[in-house]
């Protein structure tokens, strides 16, 4: 039985899409059979970053609604065996899916996949309500801004009630050198505001925009710092202890470790 | 027959007449005991010239309606003028009483969007984050920090105070008074152990901030440690 993770943030484009095929990417590059779930119904972009939209035959609503058996929807990556992506409908909305028939969905894939993940809409409504139905686990994906801290800590508060529990906490697109003039909020900063359990930061990297439009992921080219944050990321989430890494040379390792090694929460 | 307990009490003072109406027996029987004292019993005291009334209505709930109902007794008496009718210091009793109760402890987060209510004093164990607030009809102490909003003295209460290990809220009320932090304060957030331990009061109507420290000398009924 494998498992099944939501991305999510509540605020809308801070990376969530991104992080769900990096991550899923950076699995499938480990060797894992990886399932990647859009349910972002009418405004799909998975397929896109992905570089698989013109693949796409069938599509979630089509296997809810049994207009298709699951494994047609199913669409197969380009680059590994065993990365699949099981995308939107684009020419409907939110409402066209409920939770209970996406919960039946991803527990059809984790008979078959080591790891599911799901990409979450922007916002609190029925979509992330659909998007959280079927996860065991959550990833919250926030950037080191105010209103994006703050969307991400309201998203905290409703997976905290909700069967999922306690989310991880990734921090996307710092820029080091803003950290440095205190133009921008710091990780320690924004975890002691969260106050969850941080999975992995990632920089901000001119390589994401321009894998993401050409539909590669950014995991696939090492030379990224980005891709290298993705792919720490994906160890840690099959169980690897991982230093976090380090954005700015100067700054002292210890207070980045002791995130990680004596990071427990209350 | 048992003696009879006044439930309007009427007593005279340099402005006038003031109405104390039973906060116990239920309103219709209070209405009908008032309307016989206007009409017959008190007759004699209650006519000749203009006189200005304040009627206190106790502790007792009263809605708009029956405020009117009321009213429209008194008006029955064409001398008598009502200026005021309100419940009387009672609810300081009550203020009192939450003030005596003990406190409740709670902890956890109070995350963006969510609501902690609480009735009575209430001792928070862990952080309140912007977009999140504790409504509390008591005093509100927080051991963590403080950054979203807390109300005491929810039900107006203006005795009611707010502590916090580190206090930084987006807004603060108590009673019916709200204050919030001035816009340019200077940018403490980075380093918040460096803070203090700070509590909110209602001073003549304005928000006040003091260090926990000096709470005692607003609140004399606390136990105070002096050294031996």
């Amino acid at each position: 039985m494998g498992e099944a993770i939501v991305v999510t943030s509540g605020k809308g484009g801070v990376g969530k899409t991104t992080t769900t095929a990096n991550i899923g990417t950076a699995l499938a590059l480990l060797g894992k059979k990886v399932c990647l779930v859009d349910t972002d119904i009418g405004l799909r972009n998975l397929d896109v970053v992905m570089g698989l939209e013109n693949r796409i035959i069938y599509d979630i609503c089509d296997v809810a609604d049994g207009r298709c058996r699951l494994h047609q929807a199913l669409v197969k990556d380009k680059r590994f065996e065993e990365l699949y992506m099981l995308p939107a409908a684009q020419t409907k909305d939110k409402s066209a899916l409920s939770p209970e028939q996406v919960r039946d969905i991803v527990l059809e894939l984790k008979n078959e996949f080591q790891y599911v993940l799901i990409d979450c809409p922007a916002g609190i409504e029925q979509g992330f309500k659909n998007a959280i139905a079927g996860a065991d686990q959550a990833i919250v994906v926030t950037t080191p801004e105010n209103a994006a801290v703050r969307d991400a800590d309201r998203v905290i508060g409703l997976l905290e009630s909700s069967h999922i529990g306690s989310p991880k906490l990734v921090v996307n697109r710092i820029r080091p050198n803003m950290v440095k003039a205190g133009e921008m909020l710091d990780v320690d900063e924004v975890l002691q505001v969260l106050n969850i359990d941080l999975l992995g930061i990632v920089p901000d990297d001119e390589m994401v925009i321009k894998a993401a439009n050409t539909g590669e992921p950014t995991v696939m080219n090492p030379d990224s710092k980005a891709s290298i944050a993705y792919r720490n990321i994906s160890r840690r989430i099959q169980g690897d202890t991982v230093p976090l890494m380090q954005l700015d040379e100067k700054k002292g390792r210890f207070s980045l470790f002791r995130r990680i090694f004596g990071g427990g929460k209350s | 027959m048992s003696i009879k307990r006044n439930l309007v009490t009427i007593k005279g003072t340099k402005e006038g007449l003031v109405f104390r109406l039973d906060e116990t027996i239920p309103f219709d029987d209070l209405l009908n005991e008032l309307q016989e004292m206007l009409e017959h019993s008190h007759q004699t005291i209650l006519s000749g010239p203009l006189v200005a009334i304040d009627i206190q209505f106790g502790s007792r709930d009263l809605s708009d309606e029956q405020k009117l109902q009321i009213l429209d007794v008194m008006r029955s008496k064409r001398n008598l003028l009502v200026r005021s009718i309100e419940g009387s210091k009672s609810t300081e009793l009550r203020e009192n009483a939450v003030l005596r109760t003990p406190i409740t402890t709670i902890s956890g987060m109070v995350r963006s969007g969510q609501v902690l209510r609480h009735d009575g004093n209430l001792l928070f164990l862990g952080d309140v984050n912007p977009g999140g607030s504790i409504v509390c009809t008591g005093d509100i102490y927080i051991l963590g920090a403080l950054r979203g909003m807390a109300h005491a003295g929810s039900e107006g209460s203006e005795h009611a105070i707010v502590g916090a290990s580190y206090l930084a809220p987006t807004q603060l009320r108590i009673a019916e008074v709200i204050s919030r932090p001035p816009d340019h304060a200077e940018e403490s957030s980075a380093h918040p152990h460096e803070t203090q331990m700070e509590f909110a009061y209602l001073q003549d109507g304005q928000m006040q901030i003091d260090k926990m420290a000096n709470i005692a000398r607003l609140r004399r009924d606390l136990n105070v440690f002096k050294g031996v």
